[in-house]
């Protein structure tokens, strides 16, 4: 097919071909980081800023790596260092950031449809590193990835998220790719934790993890999200882990080939114990490989061709 | 479209077979000698050759299938051409690699194959074999084996067509 988007903004906007598309481009790039020479000459004299307003180490270092690895030049923003702590507005740091030609700019911003705002001010290629509670596409893309690569499909599988759904911004990009391909989709979490009107999505809702798990072919566990209040929602993280922290023996009642699934980072003890994070079904790591593969893929359909 | 066969089936599979023997003669056997075909026809050109070495020398040298799409240097003039996979199961370390391409014409192609074999390793030979050499070369690349030489202008297109994939095989010249 033939790539014509200047920007990645939302996977709800993505077509079941296009996402393909970018999984099949990020499985050709998954062997270089396996080389010894980890670099391919394909976006030389390419610019990639990532511009942070929130804290990662994953998900910002993994758009590095893959620009690195592409040969782009990278630079990183992080608000801590940058001009917003002197009163400089989003739009005008966008501004200045492209007078210095960047080819593609990568936010992480709190506020929902930041990324967006950008896409329409500036000519840059703008990929959405999560805004909000929002999206976080190239998360759900990777987390695609790799139910590819374990299950060797997309479809008709069984997926439970469990967790802060209400704030969760990988919960809905996941959501809306998982059900684009018709796969059953089954939310659990508190209810403080699930947002009214869900099942609009067509996910279905769940408050017991042991009903929600059962039989399941991918779980996919979520974080607190304490920078947005997540704390507020539960009497105590003890009663949560109690409830909703994902054991061994909800594990055992699974499909046989289950996989576990965290987009990090974790919080152990409390949503995962240490037995399912690092037993056999635990693909969190994968995810994280993985991660840098899709980003090679979409830094290379938005930048690398002609624009 | 005005078309002219050079090459028919039977004069395919007879080019095939001398470059074969050239490459045996040339490199005095099989021992360290592997094939790289260029997706998407040079595959299947090398998968012959891969298969007639097997018949001759009863053993099948290394084969692998390179795409060049990452390394090509008019990339960013194209709308993010399709990558696909570069499978080179073995270690091209000291190797004898014989690049396999259907048609030279500018080099740029063979220029961007010989890059990426490069961050692969260090092989001790590079070769190039392609089916047709069509001339109007851009870059100081020559091939080492080559089937048919047919200068063409720059109006003409040669198209190898292959069993595999055309359902015909057969070599033509046609006008643009």
């Amino acid at each position: 097919m033939n790539w014509k988007r200047k920007d990645l903004l939302d996977i709800r906007d993505l077509s079941k071909e296009e996402i393909l598309f970018i999984l099949d481009t990020a499985e050709s790039f998954k062997d270089i980081s396996k080389r010894e020479i980890k670099k391919v000459p394909t976006l030389r004299g390419k610019t990639v800023i990532t511009l942070f307003y929130e804290p990662s180490t994953r998900t910002r270092t993994s758009f590095e790596i893959a620009a690195k690895r592409l040969s782009a030049d990278t630079i990183n923003i992080s608000s801590s260092t940058s001009s917003s702590t002197k009163g400089e507005t989003l739009k005008d740091t966008a501004r200045n950031l492209e007078s210095m030609r960047p080819d593609a700019i990568v936010i992480r911003h709190s506020m929902p449809g930041a990324p967006h705002m950008l896409a329409a001010i500036l000519d840059s290629s703008i990929i959405n590193g999560g805004d909000g509670s929002h999206e976080h596409p190239t998360q759900a893309l990777l987390d695609l990835y790799t139910i590819r690569e374990k299950k060797g499909r997309v479809d008709g599988l069984k997926v439970a998220i469990v967790g802060d759904i209400a704030h969760s911004r990988v919960a809905r990009s996941n959501i809306f790719s998982l059900k684009n391909f018709g796969n059953e989709i089954i939310c659990c979490g508190p209810p403080t934790m699930i947002p009214p009107y869900i099942e609009t999505l067509g996910v279905r809702v769940e408050y017991d993890l042991e009903k929600a798990v059962r039989k399941a072919d991918v779980i996919m566990m979520l974080r607190i999200q304490k920078e947005r209040g997540g704390t507020k929602y539960i009497p105590s993280t003890k009663e949560y882990s109690t409830l909703y922290g994902l054991t061994k023996k909800h594990v055992d009642t699974a499909a046989d080939d289950v996989i576990v699934m965290h987009p990090g980072p974790m919080n152990r003890g409390t949503e995962i114990m240490d037995d399912v994070a690092d037993g056999p079904a635990s693909v969190i790591l994968d995810q994280v490989e993985n991660g840098v593969a899709v980003r090679m893929a979409v830094l290379y359909l938005l930048i690398g061709g002609e624009a | 479209m005005k078309k002219k066969v050079i090459l028919d089936k039977k004069a395919v599979d007879r080019t095939i077979t001398r470059i074969t023997h050239e490459i045996l003669e040339k490199n005095g056997g099989s021992g360290s000698l592997s094939l790289i075909g260029i997706r998407t026809r040079g595959v299947y050109l090398a998968n012959r050759i891969q298969d007639k070495i097997k018949s001759v020398e009863g053993m099948k040298p290394p084969f692998g299938v390179l795409d060049i799409t990452m390394y090509r240097d008019d990339i960013s003039k194209l709308r993010s051409p399709e990558v696909k996979k570069t499978e080179i199961p073995f270690d091209v370390n000291n190797m004898t690699v014989v690049l396999v391409d259907d048609v030279l014409h500018t080099g740029r192609t063979i220029r961007a194959a010989i890059d990426a074999i490069m961050d692969l390793g260090r092989p001790k030979k590079i070769q190039l074999a392609v089916l047709v050499d069509r001339g109007e070369r851009e870059l100081p690349i020559h091939p080492d084996y080559a089937g048919i030489i047919c200068p063409v202008s720059e109006h003409h297109e040669v198209l190898v067509r292959m069993s595999e994939i055309d359902g015909k095989e057969e070599v033509v010249i046609v006008k643009t």
